[in-house]
């Protein structure tokens, strides 16, 4: 579904010439669940938002289904059927809770009944949330389940790409948003997800480790796990809820 | 009556007011710089001016509840300028809702012009939502050009609730507002707007706190494209016990130019006083969000300006 060919992303800039991404090859294959992990500044976050467009790779190609969206814009990628959910969702003054998923939707939500079924999924009551602003009123916590609900509002999504779904998240709707992931793996969508969450690697069907800008392993979570604790910096990386 | 007014007339009636038919209610219809059609009700009598001046008193009596007043404005004669003085005087604890506004269609070559004076003597206890909408349109060259001031006196325990709109078709607009709250009184003002082309707006509120227990709250959000220019001057003086605060929130596009000048001053020491003014583009991460559902980056852009001036 996804092939990343010679993917590499560099920055230059006051401090001189830097490798984010060092020749990245890899294969997402249809409905599966894919985690990448690995260390904090290690790319993780930019190659998602390379797949999702944010980002221009400095070399390399993306696949999608066989077609090269390399050269795609990201609402050629959004229509095409991928959707990209923030590690800091966007604020919104003036646009509600119900308009930010109807616009996810495609169309005007117009029922309780819909906007009620996407909220409660991510365990927030429509009631309290359809009428109220995208704006700085929400927490931490409330903007990011909207932002999932978002990607459960939108109609096509073929590979849904959560960047850290778990920051922000308190213990209670952490059980929802594994739920969430495995209703959405039996409907069949391939989810990629970065995460350094236990709960998440476990629902993962790969996992793909990445770190100083390259991939170090792809493999389930049996053969990954015990690597991670020999990256270096990855004290972090491999924590529990509670932490 | 409205319905002898022709289509397009009916149309910009509609935009600024909401009307479809003859309103329900007190009200006064003005065209070209006649009154088209006027009406009173008991409790709501509407005047032609007898001081010489051209417009109109409106007067409420006390006890009015839940009552409307409309007052639309509406040109369609290229050329055609005025200066209106309109007085409300709003009697004790009464409770209404008054619609103006100025709709203008300008197809000729010359500049059409509404100056407006609004005085509101708002009596002890009663309450007012006004709703001011100015829309304007018309291939002519002419300019269309608008003026409207307010001038607001509250009384002890009063309120107002002012709600002024502007999108699009004024080329020029300079709107001042001055306030005066007596004790327990509160005026609050929401105003929208939108400048493209080369369009001009200035908007001037000066607030005077005077009674204790005073407060206002001005918020205007304000959108600015092309080469359009606005000012946005807020002063609020806090002249007794009483709480003041100003927002000015704006979005400035392509190759507009906005200044917000914010002043609070505070002539007691248990006035509470608070200015906030934003100026900048729209944030790319917004478009970025609207975009990863979907959306051309121009269909993002309008539905966060949509938003953001809702």
């Amino acid at each position: 579904m996804l092939t990343l060919k010679n993917l590499s992303f560099a920055i230059d800039d006051e401090n001189g010439h830097k490798d984010i991404l060092k020749n990245i090859n890899l294969t997402i294959n249809e409905k599966k669940t894919v985690v990448i992990t690995g260390p904090n500044g290690g790319g993780k976050s930019t190659l998602a938002k390379i797949i999702m467009g944010i980002e221009k790779p400095t070399a390399g190609q993306i696949l999608f289904n066989g077609e090269d969206i390399t050269d795609w814009d990201i609402t050629q990628r959004a229509q095409a059927g991928i959707s990209f959910a923030f590690q800091q969702p966007v604020r919104f003054k003036g646009i509600d809770v119900k308009k930010l998923l109807s616009l996810a939707a495609g169309s005007e939500l117009n029922c309780h009944k819909q906007v009620c079924e996407y909220l409660s999924e991510v365990g927030l009551c429509a009631a309290d949330y359809i009428g109220r602003d995208v704006d700085t009123s929400l927490s931490g916590g409330e903007i990011k389940r909207i932002e999932i609900a978002t990607i459960l509002a939108k109609k096509n999504t073929k590979l849904a790409i959560f960047d850290e779904p778990e920051a922000g998240i308190d213990l209670w709707s952490f059980q929802k948003l594994i739920q969430v992931f495995e209703k959405m793996h039996k409907t069949h969508n391939t989810i990629l997800i970065i995460s350094h969450q236990e709960r998440i690697l476990n629902i993962a069907d790969e996992i793909i480790l990445i770190a100083d800008g390259h991939v170090e392993q792809i493999g389930t979570k049996e053969e990954i796990i015990p690597r991670l604790v020999s990256v270096a910096g990855s004290c972090d990386i491999y924590k529990g809820v509670n932490n | 009556m409205p319905n002898q007014l022709n289509d397009s007339e009916l149309q910009l009636l509609e935009a600024i007011s909401g009307l479809t038919g003859t309103p329900d209610g007190a009200y006064n219809i003005r065209l070209n710089g006649q009154a088209q059609s006027r009406a009173s009700t008991q409790n709501i009598t509407i005047e032609k001016k007898t001081d010489g001046k051209d417009g109109i008193d409106i007067r409420i009596e006390p006890n009015t509840i839940n009552e409307k007043v409309y007052i639309p404005v509406i040109m369609d004669e290229s050329g055609h300028s005025e200066m209106v003085y309109n007085d409300f005087y709003i009697g004790e604890n009464a409770d209404v809702t008054i619609i103006a506004g100025c709709g203008i269609n300008n197809c000729g070559s010359h500049d059409s012009q509404h100056d407006g004076i609004h005085t509101f003597y708002i009596g002890k206890n009663a309450k007012v939502k006004y709703v001011e909408k100015h829309f304007g349109e018309g291939g002519g060259t002419g300019s269309r050009i608008m003026n409207p001031t307010t001038v607001v006196n509250i009384a002890e325990n009063g309120l107002m609730e002012m709600e002024s709109t502007q999108i699009r078709g004024i080329n020029s607009t300079k709107r001042i507002t001055n306030a005066r709250i007596d004790k327990n009184g509160t005026f609050i003002v929401k105003e929208k707007l939108l400048t493209h082309e080369s369009q001009y707006a200035e908007s001037d509120f000066e607030v005077n706190l005077d009674g204790e227990n005073s407060s206002a709250n001005v918020v205007s959000r304000a959108v600015a494209q092309d080469r359009s220019q606005q000012l946005f001057t807020a002063k609020i003086y806090g002249n007794n016990k009483c709480h003041g605060h100003s927002e000015c929130d704006a979005i400035i596009m392509d190759d507009a130019h906005i200044a917000a000048v914010p002043e609070i001053r505070a002539n007691n020491p248990e006035a509470n006083l608070i200015h906030e003014a934003a100026i900048g583009k729209i944030a790319g991460e917004q478009l970025i969000k609207l975009m990863s559902l979907g959306l051309t980056e121009k269909e993002a852009e309008q539905h966060i300006i949509d938003g953001f001036l809702k």
